[in-house]
């Protein structure tokens, strides 16, 4: 969080990899753990009910490693994984994460001078929780990417290691639902909005992303929202600031 | 189920890692062939709010009154001690009571 004394250098030189970096990144993502958590058992209770075996339940949190898209997965599970089954599961997949290519692409600026051998193995930790904590730190000032891997890596670790405390418990714990366990995420994402907040005119692209989401979720359903969504917001939100 | 398939879900298990990794780093790699211009830099300084807005906004509209509260109740949070930890407990405790309340 510290600010470089001289900007220049700052641009010039490729940010570097730290332990304090890293160590921030891993302990500013905590307060999310708890949600992240419940989510991940779930998607464990869900796999045990389908037939999966502990060893595949926790294969698939550790390789594919993307929540929504495991659970949808899952919901809708095939009778005979059929070669045309399994092709249309990963174009399921495919388009639920569509949106961590908005997400990697707006690494670029910041990330963009890391070497290959250092940045492709690190973006597969990517998901949003670590994402927008690291584009607030890099906001206020951060240039360390080891930040994004810090928060990375405990995220990876809750998410398979709960993956296999669902699969143990399963429905036993209660329903998470009644805990609001479900609303961790949405409520994390308001507070990081709050805290993004620059004035109602650089806000107006979050209302035009938010409007086409659920215009596309009512018209076509499906988890095409979440791109249409973010796609939309992100161009207007970048044609209506005309800031320098 | 999976254990009279072992292959199969080996085979989907390397698609879904594959299509999923390529979402990942393709985004990152795609961008970096192009030059970024005043526009598109603008436009990548609003994709985390864009982001955030398309995937909460039909979750408040399905979740009902109690999505609303927790929503609220985070946002107050956040304004009163800018803090992302108490800002998650009160969005999940305000939804916790008020499913208890029957709501």
């Amino acid at each position: 969080m510290t600010s470089q004394p001289d900007n220049s250098t700052l641009e010039d030189l490729p940010p570097r990899w730290t332990l304090e970096g890293f160590r921030l990144g891993a302990w500013t993502i905590l307060p999310l753990m708890p949600g992240l958590a419940a989510f991940a058992m779930a998607f464990g209770t869900v796999a045990a009910r389908k037939g999966f075996s502990l060893a595949d339940a926790l294969a698939m949190s550790g390789t594919v490693y993307a929540g929504v898209a495991q659970l949808v997965v899952l919901e809708s599970w095939p009778e005979k994984l059929t070669l045309p089954a399994i092709g249309g599961i990963v174009l399921v997949t495919a388009l639920i994460c569509s949106r961590f290519l908005l997400i990697g692409a707006s690494l670029r600026p910041w990330l963009g001078s890391q070497p290959a051998a250092k940045i492709y193995p690190a973006l597969f930790l990517l998901v949003e929780p670590n994402w927008l904590m690291s584009m607030r730190y890099r906001a206020n000032g951060g240039s360390d990417p080891a930040y994004l891997v810090g928060g990375g890596v405990v995220i990876y670790i809750v998410w398979v290691g709960a993956t296999a405390a669902g699969y143990w418990l399963g429905a036993s714990i209660g329903d998470p639902h009644s805990f609001g366990l479900d609303l961790v995420m949405p409520a994390f994402f308001t507070a990081m909005l709050i805290s993004m907040w620059r004035g109602p005119r650089a806000s107006l692209g979050w209302m035009i992303g938010g409007a086409v989401a659920v215009a596309t979720d009512y018209l076509f359903g499906g988890m095409w929202y979440l791109i249409v969504g973010a796609l939309a917001g992100s161009v207007a939100g970048g044609f209506i600031d005309d800031s320098e | 189920m999976i254990a009279s398939d072992p292959a199969g879900f080996l085979v989907l298990l390397f698609g879904m890692t594959l299509a999923v990794y390529a979402t990942r780093a393709g985004g990152f790699w795609l961008i970096g062939r192009v030059t970024i211009g005043r526009r598109l830099q603008k436009i990548l300084q609003a994709m985390p709010g864009a982001v955030i807005a398309a995937t909460i906004a039909p979750i408040l509209l399905h979740g009902g009154l109690s999505a609303l509260l927790a929503v609220f109740a985070a946002s107050l949070a956040m304004l009163a001690v800018r803090n992302d930890f108490a800002a998650v407990v009160a969005g999940v405790a305000v939804a916790a009571a008020a499913r208890a309340a029957g709501l």
